[in-house]
């Protein structure tokens, strides 16, 4: 999976992931020093170079563009105004604000849970508000994958059957779901927890298959919702990781987080107060223009 | 600047979406007996119903088959000014003359009180009383004797008698050879008959000869009902001329009729308590399905945030709608068949208890797999749709 390279045909890339994923990670996880994520040399390689390698075919996309997407409440409750967001494919970004700020709301848009009250929404190139409830669940099954707080693992199914779960909408067989669960589980360093259930799980093990379902189907974009968010420190900081390394194969990751180190560990920042960007470290910043170039 | 791979939901195969309906089975295994349990009850009463009604028609038929439906009997009676009607004591000779017949015999009332002996007083008379017999009735009713003989023609003359059943029981007879009195006679049992299934009340009689009764009871020789057999396609020509035939004088006093009818009519009443049993067990399965629903809101209600979840990962509206309609049809489905198997078991056990071959009649397993299935979408269609309906994030955030 570290080894996926974005393909001009995207759900071509899926195959080429369970065969390199074993031997890979080794190689990146030790690297990776204790308090601060390698953040920058890694993603320069993976998320950058990717792109700037298909940079002259200008077909591919961005992952998600949000352009003046609001959201309100009856209340009314104004959770999103306005909000302009690119996330190029291979980007790793943090979104942050105050408590109520509008960070999930806007998550839920970009995956397209939600649909935004005004405003539109491009997903790997497809408008959101075009599409009907069952093409939008196919793009989430194909393209999108979500990380939340608390984990949403079904009880008294093992891991590999919650893993599972992550390829069923995407229309894969039984044998071939389990084969890559397996690999996926191995990928999140569970390859000896396959069988156990989240009850016999600790936190964040239960976060790290989350994990494995969420990227099981390599989808082009990661959404996690605050993963650290019920983790001690150090479950937090494997949890970061493997979201680096996801990054470091090419899917682009999406990160709400209250933690400033893990904020501060990621490439870019989009800053939330009131429903509204109030900063984003990547809009005006040395990242966009070498999008182009 | 579209993606090239056209956006499809995936069609879920059939095993995927039967191993994602029986999830919520799976891990919630009491409830999950516990609400089959009514559909099972239900299942349970409409093949058990079924089935011993079934068995026991099949039993009644296969005795009116081996009784035969062709027995008439001509009983007199009283005419329409209260006289009673005497048969001619050739009754029998003319019968034999109608030309489909086969089979006449006749037995006559005898004004003769029955005890056990001279220590019982003459007013208790244990409800047995005496009829002449002629030696071929045996034949023609298709009875059998139990113990001893039959009477003969040797015996028909002698002061002998052969017991109904009945008769013999309250009599307190047991062994051919023991005495009972008969007037003020001590009379000799020769013979005791089994139940005779299709006149029951020669059970409570005790059958001296035509010769005998005349002899030692002042019997007057004429009968007073002829029995006779005709091929089954002939009965009811007989029945046209049988009044006319014993009693020319007076056809009017004489009741005709089939005593297999009475049986046939067993089976009718029968009828009408299947039909209640059937609607208590339609009832129960009611009930049962209705037990089905509530499960299934409250699963539903219980596992918002796994609907949400399935929603994120991919699944469409149809998707969740189809895997609760699944798990419900799975949980109906399961009752059914325990109900399948309870209510032929109880039937095989209630029939071999009777004496009957059990008879579970297909239609009404498929019946009961019908309206299990039935019951189960019903149940479950409204709890699907509200799953299918739940917005995403909102299912995802509740509690
Ligand atoms: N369904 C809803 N109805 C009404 N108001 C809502 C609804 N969902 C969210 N809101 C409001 O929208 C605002 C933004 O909520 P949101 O969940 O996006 O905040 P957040 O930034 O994720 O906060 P937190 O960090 O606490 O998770 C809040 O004021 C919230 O009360
Ligand atoms: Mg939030």
């Amino acid at each position: 999976m570290i080894a996926r390279r974005r393909s001009a045909v995207p759900d071509g890339a899926a195959d080429a992931i369970p065969a390199a994923a074993s031997d890979t990670i080794p190689a990146v996880t030790p690297g990776a020093v204790p308090g601060r994520v390698p953040s920058a040399a890694p993603h320069a390689a993976g998320g950058v170079a990717p792109r700037g390698a298909v940079a002259g075919a200008a077909s591919v996309p961005p992952v998600v563009e949000l352009r003046g997407a609001s959201k309100t409440h009856p209340g009314p409750v104004h959770a999103l105004r306005a909000v302009d967001l690119t996330v190029e494919a291979g980007e790793l970004l943090a979104i942050v604000g105050p408590s109520g700020s509008g960070k999930s709301t806007m998550l839920n848009i970009m995956g397209t849970l939600d649909r935004p009250t005004t405003g539109t929404v491009h997903v790997a190139g497809w408008d959101v508000g075009a599409l009907s409830d069952a093409r939008l669940s196919a793009l989430r099954a194909r393209h999108i994958g979500f990380v939340f707080q608390h984990f949403h693992l079904s009880a008294g199914r093992d891991a590999v059957d919650n893993v599972c779960d992550g390829l069923l909408y995407a229309g894969v067989g039984l044998r071939e779901r389990r084969a890559r669960a397996r690999t996926a589980l191995e990928r999140v360093g569970l390859g000896h927890r396959l069988g156990h259930r989240p009850t016999e799980l600790s936190g964040g093990e239960k976060q790290r298959v989350a994990i494995a379902r969420a990227l099981v189907g390599a989808p082009d974009l990661l959404l996690a919702d605050e993963p650290t968010g019920a983790l001690d420190t150090a479950s937090g900081k494997i949890v970061m990781e493997l979201l680096h390394e996801l990054n470091a194969a090419g899917t682009a990751v999406c990160v709400i987080t209250h933690d400033h180190d893990i904020a501060d560990s990621l490439p870019r920042r989009v800053r939330f107060r009131d429903g509204e960007v109030v900063d984003d470290s990547g809009r005006a910043g040395s990242r966009l223009p070498e999008v182009g170039a | 600047m579209k993606s090239p791979v056209p956006l499809r939901p995936a069609r879920l195969s059939a095993r995927d979406v039967l191993r994602t309906g029986a999830i919520g089975l799976r891990t919630r295994r009491t409830r999950v007996v516990l609400s089959a349990l009514g559909i099972a009850i239900g299942i349970a009463t409409m093949i058990a119903v079924v089935g011993l009604s079934t068995s026991s028609r099949a039993d009644l038929m296969s005795r009116l088959d081996r009784l035969g439906t062709n027995l008439l009997t001509a009983e007199a009676g009283r005419d329409p000014y209260g006289q009673e009607v005497t048969l001619p004591k050739n009754a029998v000779a003319m019968v034999q003359r109608i030309g489909p017949v086969q089979h006449a015999t006749a037995t006559g009332d005898v004004d003769a009180r029955i005890r056990r002996s001279d220590v019982v007083p003459e007013e208790r008379t244990a409800g047995v009383t005496a009829q002449a017999a002629r030696p071929d009735l045996l034949t023609a009713l298709g009875a059998k004797v139990s113990r001893g003989v039959w009477l003969n023609r040797a015996n028909e003359r002698l002061p002998v008698t052969v017991l109904g059943a009945v008769a013999a029981r309250r009599l307190g007879v047991t062994e051919p050879g023991e005495k009972i009195m008969m007037n003020d006679e001590y009379v000799v049992v020769v013979g005791i008959l089994e139940p005779i299934e299709l006149v029951p009340n020669l059970d409570r009689v005790a059958l001296v000869g035509f010769p005998a009764a005349e002899r030692y009871f002042a019997f007057d020789g004429h009968p007073s009902t002829v029995f006779e057999r005709s091929p089954d396609s002939t009965v009811e020509d007989v029945r046209a001329v049988l009044a006319r035939t014993v009693s020319p004088g007076n056809p009017v006093g004489v009741k005709v009729s089939r005593p297999s009818d009475a049986l046939a009519a067993k089976a009718a009443t029968d009828k009408g308590l299947t039909a209640l049993m059937l609607g208590l067990g339609a009832v129960a399965l009611l009930v049962g399905g209705v037990g089905v629903a509530n499960t299934m809101v409250v699963s539903v209600l219980e596992r918002r945030q796994e609907i949400g979840l399935r929603r994120a990962l991919g699944a469409t509206r149809g998707a969740v709608r189809l895997q609760f309609l699944t798990e419900s049809l799975l949980l109906s489905a399961l009752g059914g068949l325990a109900g399948a198997v309870l209510g032929a078991a109880a039937t095989h056990g209630f029939a071999l208890v009777q004496g009957w071959t059990p008879v579970v009649p297909p239609w009404s397993l498929g019946g009961g797999l019908a309206a299990t299935l039935a019951i189960g979408a019903l149940a479950g269609l409204y709890p699907a749709v509200r799953a299918s309906r739940l917005d995403p994030t909102t299912a995802l955030n509740a509690t």
